[in-house]
């Protein structure tokens, strides 16, 4: 599989629901649009000749500096990306899927950015979203139990953001 | 974690007098670490199965937003404790990837033995601590007797028993000590032999096979949908490992080795040794063939190590010096999914150009065994929740990270 | 021994010897439990030591560490007195008393030598499988009363395993008792002295089976693995006495290894000849059935027999504890109703057709001892078996200090009406006759 028919193939189906991609990076990706999200992923499971039945992993990166010297340099605007990494038992392929959002809802503090969830896809996204929105904070629409996994029930904040900080106590426990 | 006053599903549930919210663990004989499962029964019949995690969670990859990769090691050993070396290995292989970075024969052959003797320490452990979930306690002393040997063999290439730290991007810290290989195979000698004495013990005894068989069967579409891998997919039929399939950079570190993927084929074992035969009670996909799995990989690990060996000692070129403390990453992303012992253990490392990874991420195998747990110990009697759990042999330190 | 201890003080038939009496056997077989209980607890620890590949306990008390059990008693009574916020205080103090003391009752009936028991109970194997059965009863209250759902679950789980085997752990005992004729422990030991073809375990083939399901369903009715689900520890923690800590808890220790000597040694005398070992050799020395000191040498060496026999049992089921894993409840219940009741009701019918056909067996041959048909209960005045017999003189137990008791008037040319010649002749026992004594009357 080559990364240019399957671009070709995808905006073949979905127009300008695949934004960008880079066949030429270590690992080829490609990035879709958080509303088409759900087709794709279908699409990609589904088709004879990817199959990309195993979803490995859910991954949140936050693209932000904290050092207004080093935001100036960067050449990507604040936002946050979730990463998709798909493979397939029987063809043995694989492919990196990513979806871009804001890193707060509509630029408000506080409000998470929404994605659909691709539980119903793969059963295994469920606790990898789960673990996306407790450390990261994205909100997964459609998520049948979307509520935190590692940190407890009452932790404030969402850790691997790069603006997070530690609070001053949890609980009467010392954390800064 | 909530308090009990605060969770009301608790407290509705323990008024009502049909259904019984019992929970087991954090603190338990026989969840294999801190893993907390709220199981709501109708006297012995679990209804539902709700694992609670994060009692580990030490946000390893916080930190490794903090470190350069080559410190950041020590924090993989740490994730499944029990396979130190094949979590290094996977790190620094997804290292090596993005700095496409190229190692001697010699530390390639190097880096098999050393992570299928973490295979065999592994496994030893999973199937002792099986058999100590299941009420017998001498095959886990038996098991833990021949892991002595194989932590003692460690202990002399690294210094640690436990973690590691040993094999880094770029190779390994240290090269094997001399009169090591004699050792590795003097254990691997009288290992062998031992191995039909856990089989008469735990894989062909009758109350045993009861215990399993027929006991949390997992298709191969759940399976795989669940993400689960390793022993868990192989024991449910799905010819599917790492070490054939995987990319280059992994697979490349096997070429040329004689083994076989251990997966019941048209309803056979790989036949090349003397194994007990399938039971008639056990299904594929239930705990019976997952354990099997393992007690099979074992010997397949064996003679990994035995060709390894003699392959690193006529082997040219270094151990594998290890990269600088402060090399600069190039930008760029690489992911690598390595056949850990518990299953695919797969490593996202996001650079930004500079010495320290912009993002590290650790994608647990276990994580992924463990979520299937919900789906498949509905309508099981208790006694058969730490028989499932213990036959997807989860480590807490990965799943929390 | 309450009329030895009145004859001392010089008060005939008062209730003081006879409360004195009591008291010494409570004592003597509080020795033997607590005792039994220390020894086996070693046992334990070093057969399941050994068979990990490891020592056991080695420091304390020698090299052989025979003293451990003794040091660990002390740190448990030493410890702090725990009681769960949620739990019924009386109840959860009183259980581990009940399930201490259903297991002691039942040691009142088991015999360690002839005539060496505590209350020679008719009765006996009767007494001591009702008794025994009460031991599920302190389970079931420190299950209940621990007031945690872990201990409920043990506990439950305990009481169906307990119960459901009580159905062919009777079935099995009833086929020596048959073979007997008798529920008097003593009297069936003594039908076995002799040589080991007196023993009833080589009576017929349905009977050495029968022995088999009685030592599983013995090692289920005293919760000891494979059957040990009620203290699992994999899965319940330790079951219904999780709560427990200190004295308690050796409470509960003491009477499960109690039980595990009880029904050793019930199944010893049952089926192995009790204090009469493989090899007469009181009989062969001549201090059997003799009086006084040797007499007593006797006994005494019948006594640690038993208890070595016991013993074995005893390691047997450590030994099996520490291979096999633990079957689940519903397992449990299955292997008992499912196999060892019809099991145990096939062995028993064909051993009954056995002696009712009266086929041959080993024990027809009566090699050194004197014929089974021919022992009698302590109290019996008239012989079991008269068409067989002479009417006899009781054979076992105790001395008429008047001579026998005036029999009825039996045919036969040999009836004895009391006078010392017959009792003469009733103590020679014909020790070396292996032919069966078929007197016609």
């Amino acid at each position: 599989m080559s990364e240019k028919s399957l671009s070709e193939q995808l905006t073949s189906q979905f127009g300008d629901a695949v934004r960008s991609g880079d066949p030429e990076a270590i690992d080829q990706w490609i990035e879709v649009d958080a509303d088409r999200l759900l087709e794709v992923c279908e699409m990609l499971k589904a088709a004879e000749d990817l199959q990309l039945d195993m979803l490995n992993c859910i991954t949140a990166v936050d693209y932000l500096h904290t050092d207004p010297k080093k935001a100036e340099k960067a050449d990507w605007d604040p936002h946050m990306e979730v990463v998709y990494h798909l493979s397939s038992i029987h063809f043995k392929h694989t492919l990196v899927l990513k979806v871009k959002v804001d890193r707060w809802k509509d630029g408000k503090e506080g409000e998470l950015p929404v994605i659909p969830s691709v539980a119903g896809i793969w059963r295994t996204a469920d606790w990898h979203e789960r673990e996306v929105f407790d450390l990261s904070g994205v909100e997964f629409s459609g998520h049948p139990d979307l509520r935190r996994i590692l940190c407890p029930e009452d932790w404030v904040g969402y850790p691997l953001r790069k603006d997070y900080e530690l609070p001053l106590q949890y609980h009467g426990i010392r954390g800064r | 974690m909530a308090t009990k006053t605060d969770d009301q599903r608790i407290i509705e549930f323990d008024v009502r007098t049909d259904e019984m919210l019992v929970n087991m663990g954090p603190q338990h004989p026989s969840t294999h670490g801190v893993l907390r499962l709220v199981l709501r029964t109708d006297g012995e019949i679990v209804s539902q199965v709700e694992p609670h995690i994060g009692y580990l969670h030490r946000c390893a990859e916080k930190i490794g937003e903090n470190l350069t990769p080559r410190q950041w090691i020590p924090y993989t050993d740490r994730m499944d404790y029990l396979a130190g070396m094949n979590m290094n290995l996977g790190w620094a292989l997804v290292v090596e990837k993005l700095l496409e970075h190229q190692i001697s024969d010699k530390a390639r052959h190097l880096r098999v033995v050393i992570s299928e003797l973490n295979r065999i320490a592994s496994h030893l452990v999973g199937m002792g601590a099986y058999g100590l979930d299941l009420g017998t306690f001498s095959p886990f002393l038996y098991a833990f007797r021949e892991r002595e040997k194989i932590l003692d063999l460690f202990e002399d290439v690294c210094g640690a028993r436990l973690t590691y730290s040993y094999l880094t991007p770029g190779g390994a810290t240290a090269d094997l000590p001399p009169g090591w290989l004699q050792r590795c195979e003097q254990f691997l000698d009288q290992f062998e032999p031992i191995i039909p004495e856990y089989h008469a013990l735990l894989t062909t005894n009758a109350i045993f096979i009861k215990r399993t068989a027929s006991i949390g069967v997992i298709s191969p579409e759940l399976a795989i949908s669940y993400g689960c891998t390793g022993p868990v997919l192989r024991g449910s039929g799905v010819e599917h490992d790492l070490r054939f399939n995987g990319e280059e950079i992994y697979t490349e570190m096997y070429d040329g080795y004689v083994f076989e993927v251990v997966c019941e084929k048209d309803g056979h074992y790989p036949a090349d040794e003397d194994y007990p035969d399938v039971p008639s009670e056990a299904v594929l996909g239930d705990c019976w063939h997952r354990f099997y799995v393992r007690m099979l990989e074992v010997i397949q690990s064996i003679k990994l190590v035995r060709q390894a060996m003699e392959r690193y000692s006529t082997a040219t070129g270094d151990h594998g010096v290890p990269i600088k403390f402060n090399q600069k990453l190039p930008k760029g992303e690489a992911y690598l999914e390595t056949e850990a012992p518990r299953g695919q253990m797969g490593f996202y490392l996001v650079s930004d150009g500079t010495a320290i990874p912009w993002r590290a991420r650790a994608r647990s195998s276990c994580f992924c065994n463990l979520s299937i747990t919900a789906e498949i110990c509905q309508n099981c009697l208790i006694a058969d929740i730490p028989a499932i759990v213990g036959s997807l042999d989860v480590v807490m330190g990965e799943i929390d990270r | 021994m309450a009329e030895f201890i009145n004859g001392i003080v010089g008060l005939e038939g008062a209730t003081f010897g006879y409360v004195v009496a009591a008291l010494v056997h409570c004592v003597l077989l509080l020795h033997v439990v607590a005792v039994g209980a220390l020894i086996f607890i070693w046992l334990e620890r070093k057969v399941s030591g050994r068979i990990q590949d490891r020592l056991g306990p080695t420091r304390v008390g020698g090299k052989f560490g025979w003293l451990q059990t003794l040091a660990d008693g002390i740190k448990l009574i030493a410890k702090e007195d725990v009681t769960p916020d949620g739990a019924d205080r009386m109840l959860f103090k009183l259980a581990p008393y009940i399930s201490f003391a259903a297991s002691f009752a039942a040691f009142l009936a088991l015999p360690f030598a002839d005539g060496w028991v505590a209350n020679n109970i008719n009765s006996a194997v009767f007494f001591v499988l009702a008794v025994l059965g009460l031991e599920v009863f302190g389970v079931i209250l420190a299950g209940y009363a621990s007031g945690s759902k872990w201990s409920l679950f043990g506990a439950m789980r305990e009481a169906a395993q307990v119960v459901s085997y009580e159905i062919p752990l009777g079935l099995c005992v009833v086929v020596p008792v048959f073979l007997a004729g008798t529920m008097n422990l003593v009297t069936i030991g003594n039908m076995q002295a002799g040589w080991l073809s007196n023993w009833f375990v080589f009576h017929d083939p349905f009977t050495f089976c029968i022995f088999w399901i009685f030592f599983t369903c013995a090692t289920a009715s005293v919760n000891r693995a494979p059957f040990d689900l009620a203290e699992a520890e994999s899965e319940l923690v330790a079951g219904f006495h999780t709560e427990y800590s200190g004295l308690r808890w050796s409470f509960f220790f003491m009477a499960e290894y109690g039980s595990m000597f009880l029904v050793s040694g019930l199944g010893a005398i049952l089926f192995f000849g009790g204090w009469n070992g493989p090899v007469p050799i009181m009989h062969i020395i001549g201090w059997a059935d003799s009086g006084g000191l040797t007499g007593y040498l006797a006994n005494l060496a019948g006594c640690v027999n038993f208890m070595l026999k016991a013993t074995v049992g005893v390691t047997v089921m450590i030994w099996i504890r520490w291979t096999l894993p633990r079957l689940r409840i519903d397992q449990v219940i299955t292997t008992c109703l499912k196999y060892c009741v019809p099991l145990a009701s096939a062995c028993f019918l064909g051993a009954l057709c056995w002696e009712v056909l009266d086929i041959w067996s080993p024990n027809h041959l009566h090699l050194g001892s004197k014929p089974a048909h021919q022992v009698n209960e302590d109290w019996a005045t008239v012989p079991r078996f008269p068409e067989l017999t002479n009417p006899g003189i009781p054979e076992s137990g105790d001395v008429y200090e008047n001579g026998p008791p005036e029999m009825p008037a039996e045919p036969g040319p040999e009836s004895v009406d009391g006078d010392t010649a017959a009792v003469e002749r009733a103590s020679d026992h014909q020790l070396f006759t292996s032919s069966r004594q078929e007197d016609s009357p």
